[in-house]
């Protein structure tokens, strides 16, 4: 989806005097706006808290995040929340936007809250709350390392640079998931991660699966090993909202099942445990 | 769920797959007019393919149910470890013996 | 609010498998002992047929055979997910999987009278 720069004449600063070259439609929609508001209920607190509503303008082209950081600039200079790069390549602005996890810097109000301009903002979902709508984001990255999803280089380096075909299968598989900024909408959708607070996750088995159809890579034995525990991939049931979500259009769900395959042929030729 | 009990889930599942199907025809076409014992032994009673494909059948879910049970235990209620898995073993026990127990009693009777 | 990943397809599809197979798990010791009970003379499996001919228990054995078709279905296309590393467009998976299991019940309706 492309990002509009905020063009002035199409009425993205709603606070600035309507449309000076007089554009008829834009400034009737601005007006028309103007007169909308959205009830936007956040979630304060932590664990416990409750739900505080807001009353925001809804105005053109207003994403979540516009409206999230009107609120506390605004309205309550109290309320905690994430963001960076605001343009969707950092992930930070993660959270829970009418029931799905998203971000919020990517989600247009007239996508998300529909014409009865109602919104619900919650903390991203199997995540400690630190504050209302930022989480704690180190067991998520534990379990990145605790899934071996990192590169391991070998001991000696090479004598020349590795040659990796991009059309080889490996390469493509690698390449199909590699694009993971580790944004959390994932591990947030993911039901298993709610049910068994071990479950690896989807988001660090993806990363795993790149590493191993990394040729390069020298750990492919401890990787294996990483992700067959009682809480590894075998406990996704592929009910895909990991892929339905991510916001980079990655599919967790077929990386874990490469992840399964290759488990499941160690097993049955007696290899590991 | 380890990889080994994986292995074993998914193979059973594969065996199932086959058992089913053929076990799904054989309602379907055996309930036609209403459904006696003596229909069932009729068929049953003495026939070595049905013995065999009952009793490769009883090994399979003896295998895939528990398995599956696991996996539903340890995700929507509190219990697991050592404890849930002596209990399904003792499920998987019992499948073992009342299956082939029912195998044997149209093969026989 | 009902959460966005249980609005899923693949949600739905994941939790009736989960539930026919618990379905199926409770019924199967059941099964074994009824047909076990000729053991004790045909006729003693005959009186438990007899027994299980009111519609409650048709119904029940209806919902059975749906339950054990839906459950080989929806089991089949995770085998392929899995195995086979289809890419599926979940719902039309799902519809297929949910016409093969209305044909099995229809079948079994006309079957059993």
């Amino acid at each position: 989806m492309p990002i509009r720069v905020g063009n002035r004449a199409r009425g993205d600063f709603a606070h600035a005097a309507p449309c000076e070259r007089g554009c008829p439609p834009y400034d009737a929609a601005l007006r028309a706006m103007s007169a909308e508001t959205l009830t936007v209920e956040v979630w304060r607190g932590a664990a416990t808290g409750a739900f505080q509503t807001f009353t925001v303008p809804r105005r053109l082209n207003q994403t979540i995040l516009d409206v999230v950081t009107e609120i506390q600039r605004d309205q309550d200079p109290t309320l905690a929340y994430r963001f960076a790069c605001r343009v969707g390549m950092c992930g930070s602005c993660a959270m829970v936007v009418n029931g799905r996890p998203r971000w919020t810097c990517r989600t247009r109000v007239s996508e998300a809250a529909g014409t009865d301009g109602a919104l619900r903002l919650e903390p991203l979902r199997n995540f400690t709350v630190v504050k209302d709508l930022a989480v704690e984001m180190t067991t998520f990255f534990d379990k990145w390392r605790d899934a071996q999803g990192f590169f391991e280089p070998a001991r000696t380096p090479a004598a020349d640079f590795a040659v990796v075909p991009p059309a080889t299968p490996a390469r493509k598989a690698a390449d199909e998931a590699i694009e993971c900024i580790g944004c959390g909408v994932c591990y947030s959708a993911c039901d298993v991660v709610a049910w068994d607070r071990d479950y690896l996750g989807p988001a660090a088995l993806n990363r795993a699966w790149t590493l191993v159809n990394d040729v390069r890579d020298t750990a492919r034995e401890k990787r294996l090993a990483a992700v067959a525990g009682d809480s590894g991939c075998q406990c996704c049931h592929t009910h895909m909202s990991c892929t339905s979500f991510c916001p980079k259009g990655i599919a967790p769900t077929y990386s874990i099942a490469g992840l399964k395959r290759a488990l499941f042929w160690q097993a049955l030729k007696g290899g590991g445990k | 769920m380890t990889p080994v009990l994986f292995l074993a889930q998914r193979l059973s599942a594969a065996v199932l797959a086959l058992a089913v199907a053929g076990h799904l025809v054989t309602i379907l076409y055996a309930i036609r007019g209403g459904l006696t014992a003596g229909d069932i032994l009729a068929r049953t009673h003495g026939n070595l393919a049905f013995f065999a494909f009952y009793s490769v059948f009883v090994v399979a879910v003896a295998f895939h149910a528990p398995i599956g049970l696991r996996n539903v235990i340890r995700e929507w209620t509190p219990w697991r470890g050592g404890s849930l898995d002596a209990a399904l073993a003792v499920f998987a026990v019992m499948l073992l013996v009342l299956g082939f127990r029912a195998v044997f009693a149209v093969y026989a009777a | 609010m009902m959460r966005a990943s249980h609005k899923q397809p693949g949600f739905l599809a994941a939790l009736l498998h989960r539930l026919s197979g618990i379905a199926l798990a409770i019924f199967l010791p059941i099964h074994f002992l009824a047909l076990a009970s000729v053991l004790n003379g045909a006729a003693a499996l005959d009186s438990f047929l007899a027994v299980t001919q009111t519609p409650a228990v048709k119904a029940s054995e209806g919902a059975l055979v749906v339950a054990l078709a839906t459950h080989m279905t929806l089991g089949l296309r995770i085998l392929a997910i899995e195995f086979f590393d289809i890419r599926e467009r979940t719902v039309a998976v799902l519809t297929a999987c949910a016409a093969a299991v209305f044909a099995v019940g229809v079948a079994f309706l006309l079957s059993a009278g």
